[in-house]
């Protein structure tokens, strides 16, 4: 281990100069993903920069504009908060998911996102509702859709020397929800084999007048779906019509085989899915808690 | 190979302040061990898999293997030598005992630094919470039954005193 230096800076600016001098620097949220790595001999950073002692980072502010989540607030903080998990079940539980108790109390939604797996749980959840990422760097700030936040496996748009600082999804228009829903081989704490998210709008009528889709661990990233979506928009969200969406998540699926589950099988379950969480979010939305 | 500067860590344990000099990539886990020798802590895994290492910093549960000691500036840490008071030990401490809940021990402080956790935030649990909440303690001795037991058992023997 080449670490040979620690810092918790209280502010932005600091730790944007702190983390200024390349890739030996790393900034540090939860560290259950970074810590394991270095332990792993997988990362070996020079300079630790902790950013959890920035109010930008740990902030949580729940308003009619949305929320706004720091990327290092602990899962644990978001998941017990129960108007967050009212207004978006489906992100709530995605997050939730990540792994222990122990992990939550660490483990955060941006770290999450910069981790970049493509199997990430909380980055289909994000992209159906539609968060966008708030970055910054000694450049100046500027935001990117969550759906293009990630690049591949392990990598994603943040420049040497930038920070995510924060997510912020937008408030859910009326008669919206959204759910998340994973294929894993054991009954908890696992990786996702196949990850979906759909976040849905209905008229009053019950005809789906917006959808998001999103897949997971069926590609390179996390994946926008328009062609799920469209099969959802305009129906009533009939058994044709989920299944159609179910489809289209399967066809824009690009999977790989692994011991955790083969091409094949993503793609028909990542279908199975996307039909079932529209069908939790539907119930979501016609009998709200 | 850079001289590496130790930091100097002013934190609380368990409700008494305390300070120690730690490398920069020291953990937690073993900053309490082998700096303040508190070894109720256990290393098992390192890697955030096995909960052995359970504590609460800030009021969190989290894995002390996967904290930097350098991160106790400041917090809180209670571990499971805060459990016991006054020699008495903790229901789920004792009903631990009575079920016989635990084998080797290695898994039990952490087991105990969680439950207890759980219970100060849901001092009614169904089983299957239970289960859920302890899914990151591995114990590789008792199957798990008797430890879900005990703390059932101790949950109720709490909201009844």
């Amino acid at each position: 281990m080449s670490l040979v230096q620690y810092s918790a800076p209280s502010t932005l600016a600091e730790a944007l100069q702190a983390l200024a001098g390349g890739a030996a620097n790393r900034p540090l949220a939860g560290g259950t993903d970074l810590l394991v790595q270095v332990k792993l001999g997988l990362r070996d950073p020079q300079h630790i920069v902790d950013l959890k002692r920035i109010p930008e980072l740990t902030a949580l502010t729940l308003d009619d504009n949305g929320l706004r989540l720091g990327a290092a607030v602990p899962g644990a903080i978001v998941t017990t908060n129960r108007e967050i998990a009212r207004i978006y079940p489906g992100f709530t539980e995605a997050l939730g998911l990540i792994g222990s108790s122990q992990v939550q109390g660490r483990c955060s939604a941006g770290g999450n996102l910069c981790n970049a797996s493509p199997a990430a749980d909380c980055v289909p959840a994000l992209i159906v509702n539609r968060a966008t990422c708030h970055i910054a760097g000694l450049g100046g700030e500027r935001t990117v859709a969550a759906e293009d936040f990630t690049t591949g496996p392990g990598t994603h748009c943040l420049e040497d020397g930038e920070i995510l600082v924060s997510l912020e999804l937008p408030r859910p228009a009326p008669r919206t929800a959204d759910a998340y829903l994973r294929m894993i081989p054991r009954t908890e704490m696992d990786i996702a084999i196949v990850g979906a998210g759909v976040a849905l709008t209905l008229d009053e009528s019950g005809v789906c007048t917006d959808a998001r889709v999103a897949i997971g661990a069926v590609a390179p990233t996390a994946l926008l779906v328009p062609g799920a979506a469209a099969a959802l928009i305009g129906t009533t969200l009939d058994e044709d019509s989920l299944r159609n969406a179910g489809y289209a998540a399967s066809g824009a699926a690009v999977p790989i085989t692994d011991k955790r589950g083969t091409a094949d099988y993503r793609r028909k379950v990542v279908g199975v899915l996307v039909r079932r969480a529209a069908a939790i979010a539907r119930s979501r939305i016609e009998q709200p808690t | 190979m850079m001289q590496v500067r130790k930091i100097h860590v002013s934190t609380t344990v368990n409700g008494e302040p305390r300070e120690f000099l730690c490398e920069p990539g020291q953990v937690l886990s073993d900053a309490l061990r082998n700096n303040l020798e508190m070894t109720g802590t256990k290393e098992g895994c390192t890697t955030g898999d096995c909960g052995a290492c359970s504590v609460l910093l800030d009021d969190a549960l989290v894995c002390s293997c996967l904290v930097l000691a350098a991160e106790a500036e400041g917090r809180r840490v209670a571990t499971i030598e805060g459990v016991a008071q006054d020699g008495r030990l903790h229901p789920i401490q004792q009903q631990l005992l009575e079920h016989a809940g635990l084998q080797c021990g290695i898994c039990t402080p952490g087991v105990v630094v969680a439950a207890k956790a759980l219970l100060e935030e849901n001092p009614d649990p169904s089983e299957e919470e239970v289960r859920f909440w302890l899914a990151g303690n591995l114990c590789r001795c008792t199957g798990y039954d008797k430890i879900i037991l005990a703390v059932l058992a101790a949950a109720s023997e709490i909201r009844g005193a």
